[in-house]
C-alpha cells in the first residue's frame, strides 16, 4: 500500500496552496527531510519536505494547480515494499543552486537507515488522530501520544495542529482573493501578516519589560574574534544574541513553547525564530532548530542561510511553523528600543534595538560604552511579570560574558 | 401525568399487563403459574381474579405446547401475552418461536403476520444459579423475523408491552430477574413509549458505554465514579436488541471517540460482539482507541453469592476497561 503524501500545513492561517514544481518524478527514491516540492502560498514559495523514506509511486497534483491543505499531492511506496533496488536518482537540484543533500552518494547509509526503519516507523495513532492528523497535515511522527499505550489521539494531533483560522483572518483572506490577483503573494503575505498580527493582539494579553544592557564585552569580544577569523567564519552580534537567548529559554521555562486550547506548553527542544524582513515589504521568521545546542559559528552559518533563503522566497515548512520564541532586531541605524508583537501560538518575542554608544556610569565615572535596549514581549497567560525579568536579567548575563556562548 | 409515581418494576409490568387486558378483549395472558399463583416473580398476582380464568391461563409444564398454542393464537386473530418463566425454559420453545413464530409471516408472502408477545425473565443476580440465571438475548436477537426487547427502566417496563402488542411480528420481551424489585419513578406515558431505538441515559463526553438490561445500572453506577476521577461517560440503553440502533450508538460514540460495550451475556458470539463491530464497521475513524467489551465470565452463572457477583460485569469492572482507555495519567 503506498502512502499518501498530503500537503501540509505551512503555517498557522494557510488553508491552500499551489504547486509550482515537482522536485521529484514517479521512480525517485526519497528520504526523510528530502524537499520534493515548491508550493506558493501567501507566505511565498516554500520547499516543502517528505516526511518518510521510500520510494515515489504517482504525482497526484501537477504544478500549477491549488489545492487545499491535506490534500493528497503524491503516492509513496515505503520501503519495506520496495524490493527491487533503487535505481532512480536523489531529487534534482533546485533552481536555487543549493545541491539536495548527498542522498545518491550514500547508498551504505541508506541502506543501515531503512532497515530498521521499517519496525520502528510504525507511529502508533489512533483512527480519528491519523485522519484528523491528515486533515491538518500534521507530521504524527512529530508528535507525543497520551494515549492508551502512548498512542497519540485526536487531541494530540489538535494540539500540535494548526490553529483553526480566526474569522477576521478569514476575511482578510477573502478579502486579499477578491480584490488581488492569484499571483499577488505580496498582498497574501500582508494579509497573512494582518491575520496573525490581529489575533495575537486579540487573544494574547501581552506584556512588555525592557532592560538596557552594556554589551561593551561583547562587541569587543566580537571584535578580536572577527580580527583572526578568515572572511567566512566571521560572527555578526546577532549570533551572539540567538544563542543567549536559547540558552536562557533552556534556564527559564515558560517562554518557549506553545500555548493551545487553554493551556501552556512548553517545547523540549528551544528553536529560536529569527525575524527577517523581506525586500518589498512583509517579513518572516524561520526558526534555527536546536539553537542552544549549537556553536557559534554553526549558528551563524545557519543565520546566513535562512536570510538567504528567507529572500529568495525558499524557507521549509518545518523552519516557518517550527520557533519556539522569535528574535526580532531592526539592526544598525535603526531605532533605540522594538516592543514587538507575539507570533501565536508562541508565548514570547524579544526585540532587539541597535547597538549604540552612549554615555554609561561605570564604577563611579561617565564613560562612553556600547549599550543594548532589549525587551521581552510576553504572553500573560503563561508568565507574570517577575519570571519576566529575571529572564531579561538571565539574557543580560549571558551576554555580559561573550566567550561562554 | 402529572405527578411522577414511585413504583416497582414488578408493578410497572403488572400495570401494563392490567392496562392491555382492560383495553383490549383479543388480548390475554398465559404461562406457568401466572394464574392462581400469581406468576413466579409475582408480576401477575391478582390478575386471575380481575379478568377471570378464560384471559388469564395457567398452562401445563410444557413451554414447546404453550408458546405454540399462542403462536397458533395470534395466528387467528387474537394477541396472546406468553409468559415463560425464564430464559432457560424457553429453550424448549425454541423451535416453535424460531421455526413459526419468525418465519410464518415471511413463508406466507405476508399473508399470515403473528402478532405474539413473549414475555420472559432473563439474567443473573438473585442466586437462581445455572439453570434459571442466563442471558440468552443474543440468541434470539440473531434470528431475523423476531423483534426483541429489553426495558430497564420503569418506564420502559410500564410502557414497552403496550408497544409490543401493537407491533405485528412477534416480540421477546425479556424482563431481567434482578429489576423486579427495583423501585423508580413513572415519568412518561405508556402510549409515548416506543418499542425501537435506542436511549441515551446520561450523557458524557469522554466514553460510550452501550449496554442494555440490568447492566445499564452497573454502568450508571460506574459513571459516577468515572465522574468523580474527571471521565465523563455517556450510557446508551440499546432497548431494542433486535433491531439494533445503530445511528444513536455511532452517534454517541464519534462524539466520545472511545466505546465499552457492557454486556451480560457471555463474550463470544456476544450481542457485544455485535455491537463492537459494527463500531468498527462504520465509525473506525472516529475512534481514539480500542472498542472495549465488559461480558460475563464464560461459566455457567455460579450459585454462591460471591461467585454470581464475580462472574457479573460488575461497576468495579466496567471502571477498569473505561480506564485502559485513557492514558495511565488519567
Amino acid at each position: 500500500m503506498p502512502r499518501e503524501f498530503r500537503l501540509p500545513a505551512l503555517g498557522a492561517d494557510m488553508d491552500e496552496g499551489t504547486i509550482v514544481q515537482w522536485h521529484v518524478a514517479p521512480g525517485s527514491r526519497v528520504k526523510r527531510g528530502d524537499v520534493v516540492a515548491v508550493v506558493e502560498t501567501d507566505k511565498g514559495a516554500i520547499d516543502v519536505e517528505i516526511f518518510e523514506d521510500g520510494v515515489v509511486r504517482e504525482i497526484v497534483v501537477p504544478p500549477g494547480q491549488k489545492v487545499a491543505v491535506g490534500t493528497v499531492l503524491a503516492l509513496v511506496e515505503a520501503d519495506a515494499e520496495v524490493r527491487v533496488a533503487p535505481t532512480s536518482t536523489a531529487p534534482a537540484e533546485g533552481p536555487g543552486g543549493a545541491p539536495a543533500a548527498p542522498a545518491a552518494s550514500e547508498p551504505a547509509v541508506e541502506a543501515m537507515a531503512t532497515a530498521p526503519a521499517t519496525v520502528a516507523s510504525r507511529v502508533k495513532i489512533s483512527p480519528a488522530g491519523r485522519k484528523r492528523a491528515g486533515e491538518l497535515g500534521v507530521d504524527i511522527a512529530m508528535l507525543h501520544g497520551t494515549g492508551p499505550g502512548g498512542a497519540i489521539t485526536l487531541e494530540d494531533v489538535e494540539a500540535a495542529g494548526p490553529a483553526p483560522s480566526s474569522a477576521p483572518a478569514a476575511v482578510a483572506d477573502l478579502a486579499t482573493a477578491v480584490e488581488a490577483p492569484a499571483t499577488d503573494a505580496r498582498a497574501g503575505m500582508r494579509a497573512a501578516i494582518a491575520a496573525a498580527m490581529s489575533r495575537s493582539k486579540r487573544e494574547i494579553p501581552h506584556y512588555y519589560l525592557s532592560t538596557t544592557v552594556d554589551v561593551t564585552p561583547a562587541t569587543q569580544w566580537l571584535a578580536a574574534h572577527n580580527a583572526q577569523a578568515p572572511v567566512a567564519g566571521r560572527l555578526l552580534f546577532a549570533a551572539l544574541l540567538v544563542k543567549a537567548l536559547a540558552l536562557t529559554c533552556r534556564a527559564t521555562p515558560g517562554f518557549s513553547g506553545f500555548h493551545r486550547d487553554g493551556r501552556y506548553e512548553e517545547s523540549p527542544g528551544v528553536h529560536v525564530g529569527v525575524a527577517v524582513a523581506l525586500r518589498g515589504g512583509g517579513l518572516v521568521a524561520p526558526a534555527i532548530m536546536d539553537t542552544a545546542q549549537q556553536p557559534l559559528s554553526v549558528l551563524m552559518e545557519a543565520f546566513r542561510a535562512l536570510v538567504a533563503r528567507a529572500r529568495a522566497g525558499r524557507l521549509r515548512a518545518s523552519e516557518l511553523a517550527a520557533p519556539t520564541i522569535v528574535l526580532t532586531s531592526l539592526g544598525e541605524d535603526s531605532v533605540d528600543a522594538v516592543f514587538p508583537i507575539i507570533q501565536p501560538p508562541q508565548v514570547a518575542i524579544v526585540g532587539a534595538g541597535a547597538i549604540v554608544q552612549r554615555p554609561w556610569v561605570v564604577d563611579g565615572a561617565v564613560v562612553p560604552r556600547q549599550l543594548l535596549t532589549l525587551t521581552l514581549g510576553a504572553d500573560h497567560r503563561v508568565t507574570d511579570g517577575r519570571l519576566g525579568a529575571q529572564f531579561l536579567a538571565r539574557l543580560a548575563a549571558r551576554l555580559a560574558d561573550p566567550a561562554a556562548l | 401525568m402529572s405527578e411522577p409515581v414511585r413504583i416497582t418494576y414488578r408493578e410497572a409490568v403488572k400495570q401494563a399487563i392490567r392496562e392491555a387486558l382492560r383495553d383490549d378483549p383479543r388480548v390475554f395472558l398465559m404461562g406457568e403459574d401466572v394464574g392462581k399463583y400469581g406468576g413466579c416473580f409475582a408480576v401477575t398476582k391478582g390478575l386471575l381474579e380481575e379478568f377471570g380464568a378464560e384471559r388469564v391461563r395457567d398452562t401445563p409444564l410444557s413451554e414447546s405446547a404453550f408458546v405454540g398454542a399462542g403462536i397458533g393464537a395470534a395466528l387467528g386473530g387474537l394477541r396472546p401475552v406468553v409468559e415463560v418463566m425464564t430464559v432457560n425454559f424457553s429453550l424448549l420453545a425454541l423451535d416453535q418461536i424460531v421455526n413459526n413464530a419468525a418465519t410464518l409471516c415471511h413463508m406466507s408472502g405476508g399473508q399470515f403476520p403473528v402478532p405474539v408477545v413473549i414475555r420472559m425473565a432473563t439474567g443473573a443476580g438473585r442466586q437462581l444459579a445455572a439453570q434459571h440465571s442466563h442471558s440468552l438475548e443474543s440468541w434470539y436477537a440473531h434470528v431475523p423475523g423476531l423483534r426483541v426487547v429489553e426495558p430497564a427502566t420503569i418506564d420502559d417496563a410500564r410502557g414497552m408491552l403496550g408497544a409490543a402488542l401493537a407491533c405485528p411480528d412477534p416480540v421477546i420481551v425479556f424482563e431481567p430477574i434482578s429489576l423486579y424489585n427495583m423501585e423508580g419513578e413513572l415519568t412518561a406515558a405508556a402510549s409515548a413509549v416506543q418499542l425501537d431505538g435506542a436511549r441515551i441515559h446520561r450523557p458524557g463526553r469522554d466514553v460510550t458505554l452501550v449496554t442494555y438490561g440490568a447492566s445499564l445500572w452497573r454502568c450508571a453506577t460506574a459513571a459516577e465514579e468515572l465522574a468523580a476521577a474527571g471521565i465523563e461517560a455517556e450510557i446508551v440503553d440499546l432497548r431494542s436488541l433486535r433491531p439494533l440502533d445503530d445511528a444513536t450508538v455511532l452517534a454517541s460514540v464519534r462524539r466520545t471517540r472511545r466505546c465499552v460495550i457492557v454486556d451480560e451475556g457471555w463474550r463470544s458470539g456476544s450481542l457485544a460482539a455485535e455491537v463492537g463491530l459494527r463500531v468498527v464497521e462504520q465509525a473506525f475513524y472516529d475512534l481514539d482507541a480500542p472498542v472495549a467489551r465488559v461480558c460475563t465470565e464464560e461459566v455457567p452463572i455460579p450459585y454462591p453469592k460471591h461467585l454470581e457477583d464475580a462472574a457479573l460485569p460488575g461497576p468495579p469492572r466496567i471502571v477498569a476497561a473505561v480506564r485502559r482507555l485513557f492514558s495511565d495519567a488519567a
